[in-house]
Order: C-alpha cells, then sequence, then structure tokens
C-alpha cells in the first residue's frame, strides 16, 4: 500500500461538469478548486441538488469530469484508465453511501471482506470480524442486510469502507437515511476512525451541527464552491 | 501490480459460484443447463447406440460386418488374421450352374454355406412355396438343399423331392423365402439355392476355369473389424475385394440416412432450445448482478478482474453441471436403451465415449456462449451505479458475441451430426423464426396499448405490465413461443411428419417385381393383371450396358478409391428410357428432355451413383450396348426417393435413342396374399417371367421406420424438458421487478385479488400472444423440414395455429401463475427492503 505521497491528499483542480439533456447542456460543477491536506476532515456543505454527490463521485474517480483534474496523493486521476482508477480507489479510497448499498446477497461479514479479498489481503474472514466489532455488529456477522436495521446497515457499510485502511474516506450524507440519535454515533464512529487511521475524511451533509465537527467546509451553491 | 493480484480472480470467482449459489441466483441456470446436457447427452449416447446399432442391422445386408470376396480360393491367413482378432468368420462359394429334374434344367446360382452363415442377421425358410415362413435355424444338412420358389417353379418340384447338382443328388427340405443377403442383382435371373459347403467337393463343379465368387465372411467387435479391414486392404490382390456395411441396398441406406436426419434433427432442437433457457436465465442473473458489478468496481476491483472472476465462476458452473449432466445422460440413456431394447433392436451396442466429450463441449458452449455476452456486459456497469441507480453502461456488443455463439454451436452441431445442411436450415430457420417472432410480438404489443383503455382494472394493469416493459416482454414472448412452438411440433407436426415418412412406404407399395417381360409379352401381361384387379402395371424397359469411358477415358474399377465406386463402376448398367421422370424423381441439376430432345443421345444419371463416380452435368459416358458402342451426355441428375420401392433406373435416355436395341421389360406392383397364390398362373403363361417378391426387404424397411419413429418419440421428451426449462426461464424472467411492482402496489392499497388478476390477465395475454406466433411458426417450419429436407409433401394445417393460441393461454397462463405466486404471498414488507 502507498503511503501519502505527499501533504496534500486530494486536490480539485478548475473541476467542472456538465451533462446533456434534453433541454440542452446542465451544468452541475463550475470550476471548482480545493485542496484537502493528508488527514484533515472536511464537510462538504449545499443544498439538495448542488452537485454534492456528483462531486464527490468524481473525486473518487466513479465518473470523469468535464473539466478540470482529481489529484489523490498527487495522482492525476485522469492520467489513469478504467482499471487504474479502480485500483487507485483498491488502495487507497473509502466510499460510504448515502443508501448503503451492501450487497444483498451476501451476510454483513462478506460485505466487509470484499474490499479485503480484492486487495489480496491474507485472512480477510478474521479481519472483517475485527471491524465489524469495531462498530459493534459482532453478534451479526451471519447476518444479512435485510436482516439488519439502517443504522446497523451503515455501520456495516462503514466497517466495509475502513475495513482496507483507506488513506481517503467519503461519506455522502452517511446520515441521511437514520434517526439524529443513530446518526450522532454514525458520526463519532467515523471520526474515530478517522483518528485512528489518520485518514483523511471527505463527508457531504445538509447538517450545520455535522460541519462543525470537521476541520474544514466547503460549500456549494448550484455548482460552485463559495 | 495488476499481474500479482491475479490468482484472487480464481479465488473470488469460487467464493462468488458458492455466494451465488447459497443466494439462489445459479440454481435456473444450473437447472437449464443440467437439462441441456442430459438431454445432449442422452441423445448423444442413444442416436450413437441406435445408429450403431442400426448400422449392425444394415450389417445382416452382407450378412456380416466386413467381407472379402475373391475369384480365387480365399487365401487362409486372410481368415487366420480375422481369427486372431478374436472375430467370427464363415465361407461362402458361389457360381452359376444347372439343376437338373428328370427332364428339366435350370440355370442356378448356387450358394454354398459354412456353419455360423449368416453372421449377421437371420435367414427365413418355408415348408412350401408362397407360404407363411419363419426363421431357419443353422444351415442345410449334408445332401439337402433350401431353394428359392422359383426353383421350384421350373423343375417342377416340391419339398421333399429330390435334383441333381454336379454329381450329386440333393433333397429339397426347405423353400428359402429371405436370405439377409441377397447380394449384388435384384434382377438376376437364375433363382438361388443354398446348400452346405460341406457337399461341395462331391457335385465335382469346382474345376479350373469355373467362375465362383469366394466369400469370406467376418463379424465382431466394431474396432476390431475396422481394425482388420485397414490390415486387409494392404494385402488385396487383383481380383480380391473388401466390402464394408455401408454397401447395402439403395433402399435401406435411404432409410438409415433419414432416421438419422430424424435423430439428429431431434437432438439439435433440445441443444437450442436449452440455449434459449439458458441466455433467458443468465439475462436475470446478469441485471441482478450489476450492484455486484458496480460496488465491485467502486471497491476497486479493475474491469478486468470483474470479467476474469464472472466467466471463471461461469466455467466452473458449467464444468460442474456438465459433469452431472453428463452423468444424468449416461443414466437416462441407459434406462432408454432397456426401455427400447425389445421394441427397438435386439441388441444394442455399448455406448461409446464420443458422446461424453460432446456432453462437457455442449455445456460449456452453451454456458459461456449464452450466459456470458449479457455478464460481460456488466463490465461496463461503470461504478458511478452505485451513486445513480439508473447509471448502466452500454449493453454489451450483444449481437456480436452472440453471432461467435451461433459459430460455436453451429460447430457443435456439424460435430454431432454431420450434416452441414440440416446445421445451416434449423440455425437459419431459428434465428428468422426468432427474429420474426420478435418483430411480430413487438407489434402486438403495440396494438395491446391500444386495447388498454377499454379493459376493466385487472387486465389495465396485466397489459399495462406487458406494454411497460416491451423490450422485456418481447424477449418473454419470443421464449414462451419457442418453446411452444417446439412443443406444437412434437404433437401435432411432428406426428403429420412421421404419418408423412411411412406414408412415403404405404402398406400397398409394390411388394413384386416382374422382370425379364418380353416387348410382345407386354400387352399380355397388363390384360393379366386387369383381369386379376390388380391395375395396369407400369411397364419399364430396359436395357443391359456395360459403362466403358467417362469423357472418351477409359474406365476402370482402378480409378476408383472408393469400394462402392470400384463396385458400381465394373457392374452392369441396367439403362430404360422414359418421356416423363417417374413422381419420385426430382430433378437437381440440368433439364428433364424436351419432346425434340427425343431420339438424341441425352442421359439422365441419379445424383448418388454420379457423386459417387465423380461424375458431372455435361459429361459424356460411352456404354457398351450388346457389342455397340454409344456415347451419351449426361443432361439432367436426378434424386431418387430409393425407399420408395418403385422401379428405378441409375441411368435414363430419352425415347427413341435405345428403341431398336433387344429390350426386356420390368415392372413392380403391389399383390396381396390372395394374388400371390395366382402367380403360379402368371408363370405358366409367361414361363420367362421372373418374380422376384421384395416384401421381405421392404418389411426390413418398414421396421427401421417403426423403430426409428419410437427413438425419435422418446428422444423429443428430453425436447420437452428443454421447452419446459425455457418457459420456466422466462417466467422468471422478471419475476424481480414484478416483485418489486406488486409491493409498492399493495403498499398503495391494492387488493391481493386484484393484483392477482393483473398476474392471470397478463400471462394469458402473453401465452396467447406468443401461442399465435408459435402456432404459425411451427406449421412454416415444418412445411420447410417436409419440403426441405425430408421431402414429404406437407399440407398446411391452419388449426395449429388455434391450437397454439389455446395451448400458449393454457400452459402459460398456468405456469406463469403458478410460478409468481410467491410474488403475492410473500409480505410486501420483504421485497420493498431487498430494493428493487
Ligand atoms: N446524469 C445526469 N443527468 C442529468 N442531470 C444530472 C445527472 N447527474 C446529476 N444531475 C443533476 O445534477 C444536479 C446535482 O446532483 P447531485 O446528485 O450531485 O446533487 P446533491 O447535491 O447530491 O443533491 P442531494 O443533496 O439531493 O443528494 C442535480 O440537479 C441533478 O439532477
Ligand atoms: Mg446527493
Amino acid at each position: 500500500m502507498e503511503a501519502p505521497s505527499s501533504e496534500n491528499s486530494v486536490q480539485a483542480l478548475g473541476l467542472g461538469m456538465q451533462v446533456r439533456t434534453g433541454e440542452g447542456p446542465l451544468v452541475i460543477l463550475d470550476d471548482i478548486n480545493f485542496c484537502i491536506a493528508a488527514g484533515s476532515s472536511v464537510a462538504l456543505l449545499g443544498a439538495s441538488g448542488s452537485g454534492k454527490t456528483t462531486l464527490l463521485g468524481l473525486l473518487a474517480g466513479l465518473d470523469r469530469p468535464s473539466a478540470g483534474r482529481v489529484l489523490v496523493h498527487g495522482r492525476d486521476l485522469e492520467a489513469l484508465d478504467e482499471d487504474g482508477r479502480a485500483q487507485l480507489r483498491a488502495e487507497n479510497i473509502g466510499f460510504v453511501f448515502q443508501n448503503f448499498q451492501l450487497l444483498h446477497g451476501l451476510t454483513a461479514q462478506e460485505n466487509v471482506m470484499l474490499p479485503l479479498e480484492l486487495a489480496g489481503v491474507e485472512h480477510p474472514r478474521a479481519q472483517a470480524a475485527e471491524f465489524l466489532a469495531r462498530v459493534g455488529l459482532e453478534r451479526r456477522l451471519g447476518h444479512y442486510p435485510n436482516q439488519l436495521s439502517g443504522g446497523e446497515q451503515q455501520r456495516c457499510a462503514i466497517a466495509r469502507a475502513f475495513a482496507a485502511r483507506p488513506t481517503v474516506l467519503i461519506a455522502d450524507e452517511p446520515t441521511g437515511n437514520l434517526d439524529a440519535q443513530t446518526g450522532a454515533r454514525i458520526i463519532e464512529l467515523l471520526f474515530e476512525l478517522n483518528r485512528a487511521q489518520g485518514a483523511t475524511l471527505i463527508m457531504a451533509t445538509h447538517d450545520e451541527a455535522l460541519a462543525g465537527h470537521c476541520r474544514e467546509r466547503l460549500l456549494l451553491q448550484a455548482g460552485r464552491l463559495v | 501490480m495488476r499481474g500479482a493480484r491475479s490468482p484472487s480472480s480464481v479465488k473470488l470467482s469460487w467464493r462468488m459460484l458458492w455466494r451465488d449459489w447459497r443466494g439462489g441466483e445459479l440454481q435456473m441456470l444450473a437447472a437449464a443447463l443440467l437439462i441441456a446436457v442430459t438431454s445432449v447427452t442422452a441423445v448423444g449416447f442413444f442416436v450413437d447406440r441406435v445408429e450403431r446399432g442400426l448400422q449392425y442391422q444394415a450389417a445382416e445386408l452382407i450378412a456380416a460386418d466386413l467381407v472379402l470376396s475373391a475369384s480365387k480360393r480365399i487365401r487362409p491367413r486372410f481368415e487366420q488374421q480375422a481369427r486372431k482378432r478374436g472375430l467370427r468368420t464363415a465361407h461362402i462359394s458361389q457360381f452359376r450352374s444347372v439343376a437338373v429334374a428328370g427332364e428339366r434344367l435350370q440355370l442356378v446360382e448356387v450358394k454354398a454355406v459354412s456353419a455360423h452363415y449368416p453372421l449377421r442377421g437371420t435367414l427365413r425358410s418355408a415348408t412350401a412355396a408362397y407360404v407363411t415362413d419363419r426363421p431357419a435355424e443353422g444351415i442345410p444338412a449334408r445332401g439337402r438343399a433350401w431353394v428359392q420358389p422359383r426353383l421350384l417353379q421350373a423343375l417342377g418340384l416340391r419339398v421333399g423331392e429330390r435334383f441333381q447338382l454336379g454329381e450329386s443328388q440333393f433333397t429339397i427340405t426347405r423353400v428359402l423365402t429371405y436370405e439377409p443377403d441377397p447380394g449384388g442383382d435384384l434382377f438376376s435371373v437364375a433363382p438361388r439355392l443354398l446348400i452346405n459347403l460341406d457337399d461341395l467337393p462331391a457335385t465335382r463343379l469346382i474345376q479350373a476355369g469355373a467362375l465362383v465368387n469366394y466369400r469370406l465372411l467376418i463379424a465382431g467387435d466394431a474396432p476390431a473389424v475396422a481394425a482388420l479391414r485397414d490390415e486387409l486392404a494392404l494385402q488385396l490382390r487383383p481380383g480380391e475385394t473388401l466390402l464394408g456395411v455401408q454397401d447395402g441396398r439403395p433402399e435401406l441406406r435411404a432409410a438409415l440416412e433419414r432416421a438419422q436426419r430424424f435423430l439428429g434433427l431431434a437432438a439439435l432442437i433440445s441443444a437450442l432450445l436449452a440455449g434459449v433457457a439458458i441466455a433467458t436465465a443468465a439475462r436475470r442473473f446478469a441485471r441482478r448482478h450489476l450492484d455486484t458489478s458496480a460496488i465491485l468496481r467502486c471497491l476497486g476491483a479493475g474491469q478486468s478482474l470483474v470479467i476474469r472472476a464472472f466467466s471463471l465462476e461461469m466455467l466452473w458452473l458449467a464444468l460442474l453441471a456438465s459433469s452431472v449432466g453428463v452423468l444424468g445422460g449416461l443414466l437416462t440413456q441407459s434406462l432408454i436403451a432397456r426401455l427400447l431394447e425389445h421394441l427397438l433392436l435386439a441388441e444394442l451396442p455399448p455406448p461409446s465415449w464420443r458422446p461424453l466429450l460432446g456432453g462437457y463441449a455442449t455445456g460449456v458452449i452453451l454456458l459461456l456462449g449464452f450466459a456470458l455476452p449479457p455478464l460481460l456486459a456488466l463490465r461496463h456497469v461503470p461504478p458511478l451505479r452505485v451513486l445513480r441507480r439508473n447509471a448502466t453502461g452500454p449493453d454489451a456488443r450483444t449481437w456480436q458475441v452472440y453471432s461467435g455463439v451461433l459459430l460455436a454451436m453451429a460447430t457443435l452441431l456439424y460435430w454431432q451430426l454431420g450434416d452441414a445442411r440440416l446445421v445451416l436450415y434449423v440455425m437459419a430457420g431459428m434465428l428468422a423464426t426468432v427474429g420474426l417472432l420478435g418483430v411480430a410480438a413487438r407489434g402486438l404489443i403495440l396494438l395491446l396499448g391500444r386495447l388498454r383503455a377499454r379493459v376493466g382494472v385487472a387486465w389495465r394493469f396485466g397489459l399495462a405490465n406487458i406494454a411497460r416493459r416491451p423490450g422485456a416482454s418481447v424477449l418473454q414472448i419470443v421464449a414462451f413461443g419457442l418453446a411452444i412452438m417446439v412443443l406444437l411440433l412434437l404433437s401435432s407436426v411432428r406426428d403429420d411428419l412421421l404419418r408423412d415418412w411411412r406414408r412415403s412406404l404405404p402398406p400397398n407399395a409394390p411388394n413384386h417385381f416382374l422382370i425379364n417381360v418380353q416387348p410382345d409379352q407386354v400387352a399380355g401381361m397388363r390384360a393379366f393383371f386387369a383381369a386379376q384387379g390388380a391395375g395396369a402395371p407400369q411397364l419399364h424397359p430396359l436395357v443391359r450396358a456395360r459403362l466403358t469411358r467417362v469423357n472418351e477415358h477409359p474406365v476402370s474399377s482402378e480409378d476408383y478409391p472408393d469400394e462402392r465406386a470400384k463396385h458400381l463402376v465394373t457392374r452392369e448398367f441396367n439403362l430404360s428410357w422414359a418421356d416423363q421422370p417417374q413422381a419420385d424423381n426430382r430433378i437437381v441439376a440440368g433439364h428433364w428432355w424436351t419432346a425434340e430432345e427425343h431420339g438424341r443421345p441425352l442421359l439422365s444419371l441419379e445424383s448418388g451413383l454420379a457423386e459417387t463416380l465423380g461424375i458431372k452435368l455435361h459429361d459424356t459416358l460411352g456404354f457398351e450396348v450388346n457389342g455397340r458402342r454409344l456415347t451419351f451426355t449426361v443432361s439432367s441428375l436426378r434424386q431418387v426417393e430409393w425407399d420408395s420401392f418403385n422401379v428405378n433406373f441409375f441411368t435414363l435416355v430419352p425415347p427413341g435413342v435405345l428403341d431398336t436395341q433387344p429390350a426386356s421389360y420390368i415392372t413392380s406392383l403391389y399383390l396381396d396374399a390372395t394374388q400371390k397364390r395366382r402367380l403360379g398362373e402368371l408363370v405358366k403363361q409367361f414361363p420367362n417371367v421372373t418374380v422376384i417378391d421384395i416384401e421381405a426387404i421392404m418389411n426390413r424397411v418398414r421396421g427401421i421406420m417403426d423403430r426409428v419413429i419410437e427413438a425419435v418419440e422418446f428422444i423429443f421428451l428430453f425436447t420437452l424438458a428443454a421447452g419446459l426449462a425455457v418457459l420456466y426461464a422466462a417466467i422468471q424472467a422478471n419475476q424481480d421487478e414484478r416483485r418489486y411492482e406488486s409491493a409498492v402496489l399493495r403498499t398503495l392499497g391494492a387488493r391481493r385479488a386484484v393484483l392477482w388478476r393483473g398476474l392471470v390477465a397478463e400471462f394469458l395475454t402473453l401465452g396467447a400472444l406468443s401461442g399465435l406466433l408459435a402456432g404459425l411458426a411451427a406449421t412454416a417450419l415444418a412445411w420447410v423440414l417436409a419440403e426441405q429436407v425430408f421431402h414429404f409433401d406437407y399440407r398446411f394445417n391452419p388449426r395449429v395455429a388455434l391450437i397454439g393460441i389455446v395451448a400458449g393461454m393454457v400452459i402459460v397462463g398456468s405456469a406463469g401463475v403458478l410460478g409468481t405466486r410467491s410474488v403475492l404471498s410473500r409480505p410486501p414488507a420483504l421485497s420493498l427492503r431487498q430494493g428493487g
């Protein structure tokens, strides 16, 4: 695994995203520039539809920008091909989704094992169990996602995101689907793991209070940073 | 870096296989595959055994598996070589001589045979002329003779009386009604008699210069026979020839070839149908794995890893399912074989291993071919799908991949069938059918849309379901349609096909040949049969001729490597003339002569013979006819339905060419048991006319037909299973959407009864649409098969379309409702939790 090779862990340079729609081109993101230091935590704020999910997708290399570049640990995502970006994700990036995105055919433990298996880690089963224990799911290892509550599913997803020990953790409204109390515990968990592993945390949220916990904040309005 | 990771794809694929199996994702694929491999292997094994069994039957025609025929005494080393390989042997010495009884003399064909003759097939004999016969045991004892009924007529003898042959006296103990190996020329004039080979020396007939045909009959294990055949072929001297099983009578060859085609077709349809089931199941599998693929990608799996993992998962599944399928096939065929052993063939040879390989090849090719293309498309699923549900990549260049699949299948089928034309027809037929079904289904769905406004809520819901997913509905209708089409083909149309085949040899097909009728007897002969009420037989003239030149090159049997060709080129040709071709002849090249061309030296040649001898249209053939040399130009090639048992000729010329040559006439006619008894009168009135009874050989062709039809019916049961798999897979195809939608609808307050009626409406409509299309397609396909492949007359039966609609509604309606019952019985909360 690569160590963070530069102080800047994630950098956006003139990022733009434009899609073609029936009514002509639609600008979703426009000239986004920022630089996030390694180990930092960033809240990405913005109204619904302001482009948060789109931006996070670009940072993780899940989609390609129509303008500009994303650098992760100084490596330009545009210079990598699909498989290269996948490799980078496997080694450096963890992702937590608003709607969990667990595989329904797999147990909690198997879901967490997936990134470990993909990284070719030895004993993925034991490590997965360990991560699930850290999020308090040690007694739900063999349960399927539809046997878990929303909060439990999200914790399982977080365990999966941390399992491969990413250097960058991206979370898209990780508490959006949860009640306030559960949400608060999830956030705690994220920050705890952020501190313990020294991972950069980038989190989209509507929640001002939550944003307060973060070292930095970025505010998106209609596709622009303000 | 990526290379270092590659081993994990094997592990990953095993895990995926196990997890998908546990999750119930693979069962449908595995079931379809299992049916396919089991049926293809069972069919393969069975066809293989039946084919070899039929081959074995064909061996009866030469009374052995291999015959060494020579004009000099057979060298003992040949027999030793055969014995060394554990093969059985017998001897025949055949020659012409004269039998004497009192004042009467008759040219006879003497067949002196050793113990164990015949090695294949059985002799049949009777206690008097023209009475019921039964299988004979052994061969004539010393001093005894078994004779053809004609000889009794000719010598004025009865069973139990004696005649002189050479220096020996023989007592006639039985009438010979059937020899498996009549051999050579059906039209041979001399009646045959059978004696014990040990009696031969005493007759003193075999002296230097005598024209004797010595035959060594060999039979036993097929590989040993084949090996011996190769060994002997190297040692042959001039005058010695080897005869194999293929060299039987053309009537039987035709029946066997047709039989193989029927069986092959059954295998073909099973395989293709199973492929459809697999493709349908795989499509569902792929759709259910869009998320898996996206999440894998998001978690950092490369495209190539995703492909490798899915491909390997399919490969493991293919190998596992094929192993089970092959075992199942092996078991099934032994069951069928045991079931049919009495009906079919006395004894089926054991299965060979070739079909085993075919089973695995089928499994792997079907699964990788049909299931992989939609799975390969998964690699295009953008990881973005984890953020936006509807983000899917470009659909696989499915068509490219599927054409590869078709090619692979064609290769496999060709390997199985060995008939490129048949493979081509069925593949083209299948593609055209699928294409037309698809287009028609789309049209019908559009029409449905208009109907929607005029029906009740349940029907509106049902019809809306169909119209809302036009793509999926088209696929479903095509799959249902294919399954129903096959079911229809199997029921009504198959009956028509098989009946037509049987009809091609009706009970009153000609069963007697009269030969050697002189030109001045033609009118008298017609009058005789008119008086008997047997109708007016058509008499065909024939002139014997020898082929001497092909395109001005002298003909020699050495020019032909093929034994059949050697045999054919040296035998006597019967040239006949006609102004019209017979009804069962089809011109396949050139044209039949016009009235202006009568009298010109043209010739119409049977296409099979032309192929064997390498003769093409416009070649010239030189014949020696009664010492004169005549040259003809081949002006047409004819395909002849030999198994119709009409009088047919390899070589025909226009009228007015040979009319001055001394000709004799020949006819074939059907005589029932009563008319048969009057044959004596006919022989008295026309003493030179020879009557040949071919009832026995015809019954054997009928026997083969009946057995093959039984085998085909049995094999079609597998096709049925494959058809049901398609139905099942197609019903499962959009189970997920249906489940989710019905859960949402129930949450919105729809009562189960309404949803249930909606499902019924949907499946009844799907069934009616696919049934209608299937009925039309089945009729069209049957017509093509009948006309182009099997050469029957097929009559269009509009009822089939109607049956199709009803069958479709019943089958799809009930199967669909039964298959989707769980959609309504599950609590909606469960369906909603699992997501769409
Ligand atoms: N492929 C696309 N085609 C058309 N419009 C798109 C596409 N992807 C995103 N958009 C639009 O871009 C805008 C930003 O979307 P995005 O999902 O990034 O917003 P968001 O900030 O995450 O909103 P929310 O807080 O509701 O999740 C939205 O208006 C969305 O409709
Ligand atoms: Mg969003």
